[in-house]
């Protein structure tokens, strides 16, 4: 298993953007996972509680969204959703099809407090404190 | 205190990803052809590298071909590399220090061991794995998977992402086939549904049948002839 890695990484990217808009704390991460995506959420939960203590994303929240892979099959054209594990298409049970979704996996953003407004607010979105649930 | 929500859309290993653009950019400029190769533990990785050196050493037209090896491993052992060490060839031995697959970092300090200048083409033997090293984009021209039959014919169903980024298919120890129980359609099937189209070179590692075929795909893209 590479969650590991795959965590450490987020750690980087995380913290990277965090000193970019100078939070003194990261919150949240936001991340975006497709359903095809081999990573076990749970693992890289458990790492992260160990790697980011002491640094600026402790305590901080993985919020894990689940992409659906859709599938779109190249005889009919026909898009589809998976729903467990590969199949042939629906309609014409040709094998030739085309990945549309469901292996992204990327951090989508972060949730920080920041001491000051920071400077670059045109990339930046606040959020009401009574929002966050 | 305020507190802010800073959109980032960043790929998760796109560290690496950056990294592997490099190594294909240091292989481009000393025309290298870099293959990855990847298995389950036992699969036959090492065992198709030595025939493939065989071949590529002499008897095979357009031969002999410089190729160095990197051979990746979870333990501090060399027994692969000296496998090919002992063919004749140069090889670095990467040791992940217990990581499932070699990184785009790991395989920039194994290209600084070896003689670059003298190579044309570099075999990477990933870490034996069916999962992991998926992820994780080398820098190489190709990525081939081998599976043998002894490993029998679900494993495109039960691991399908390897099976899609793959650029060829080695099915090994087919003289394995009339004592394992393996349909070949079954198996098939679940590679077209991944990857459709993709090549495939059914051999045995142990009587040769079949190498000729790889051997001669791997050589024209050496030669950037496909
Ligand atoms: N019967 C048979 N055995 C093979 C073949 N290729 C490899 N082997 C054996 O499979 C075992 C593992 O091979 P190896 O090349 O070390 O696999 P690796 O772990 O993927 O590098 C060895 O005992 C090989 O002799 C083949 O085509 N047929
Ligand atoms: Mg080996
Ligand atoms: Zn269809």
């Amino acid at each position: 298993m590479h969650e590991l890695a795959v965590t450490e990484s987020i750690l980087n990217i995380a913290t990277r953007h965090a000193e970019q808009a100078q939070a003194v704390r990261v919150t949240v991460v936001h991340l975006v996972m497709g359903q095809l995506s081999s990573i076990v959420d749970d693992s890289v939960q458990f790492y992260w509680d160990m790697i980011s203590a002491d640094t600026i994303c402790a305590g901080a929240q993985l919020h894990f969204e689940r992409k659906p892979a859709t599938l779109q099959c190249l005889e009919c054209n026909r898009v589809y959703t998976l729903s467990g594990e590969l199949s042939d298409c629906p309609d014409c049970h040709s094998a030739r099809l085309k990945i549309v979704s469901g292996e992204e996996f990327y951090l989508e953003s972060i949730e920080v407090e920041a001491a000051q407004e920071p400077p670059r607010q045109d990339a930046l979105t606040s959020i009401r404190e009574d929002a966050i649930p | 205190m305020t507190t802010l929500r800073v959109p980032v859309v960043e790929k998760i290993l796109s560290a690496n990803d950056r990294l592997a653009e490099q190594n294909r950019a240091r292989l481009d400029q000393c025309g290298i052809f870099g293959l990855n190769i990847m298995a389950a533990p036992g699969a036959g990785k090492t065992s198709t590298i030595l025939r493939t050196i065989e071949a590529l050493s002499s008897g095979t037209p357009g031969s002999p071909i410089a190729l160095g090896v990197v051979e990746g491993d979870t333990a501090a052992v060399t027994i692969d590399a000296d496998k090919i060490i002992a063919a004749g060839r140069p090889a670095v031995q990467i040791n992940t220090g217990g990581e499932c697959h070699i990184d785009a970092v790991m395989l920039s300090g194994a290209l600084n061991q070896l003689p670059l200048d003298q190579i044309e083409l570099l075999i990477v033997e990933n870490v034996g794995n069916l999962i992991c090293p998926a992820a994780f984009s080398l820098g190489t021209h190709a990525n081939v998977l081998i599976s043998s039959v002894a490993e029998g014919d679900d494993k495109p169903y039960k691991y399908p992402n390897i099976y899609r980024g793959i650029d060829a298919l080695i099915i090994n120890k087919i003289d394995l086939l009339p004592y394992v129980e393996y349909n070949l359609d079954y198996f098939r099937r679940g590679v077209e549904l991944l990857n459709p189209g993709v090549l495939t070179f059914p051999l045995s590692c142990r009587t040769g049948e079949g190498v000729e075929r790889w051997v001669e795909w791997l050589l024209r893209k050496v030669k950037r002839e496909t």
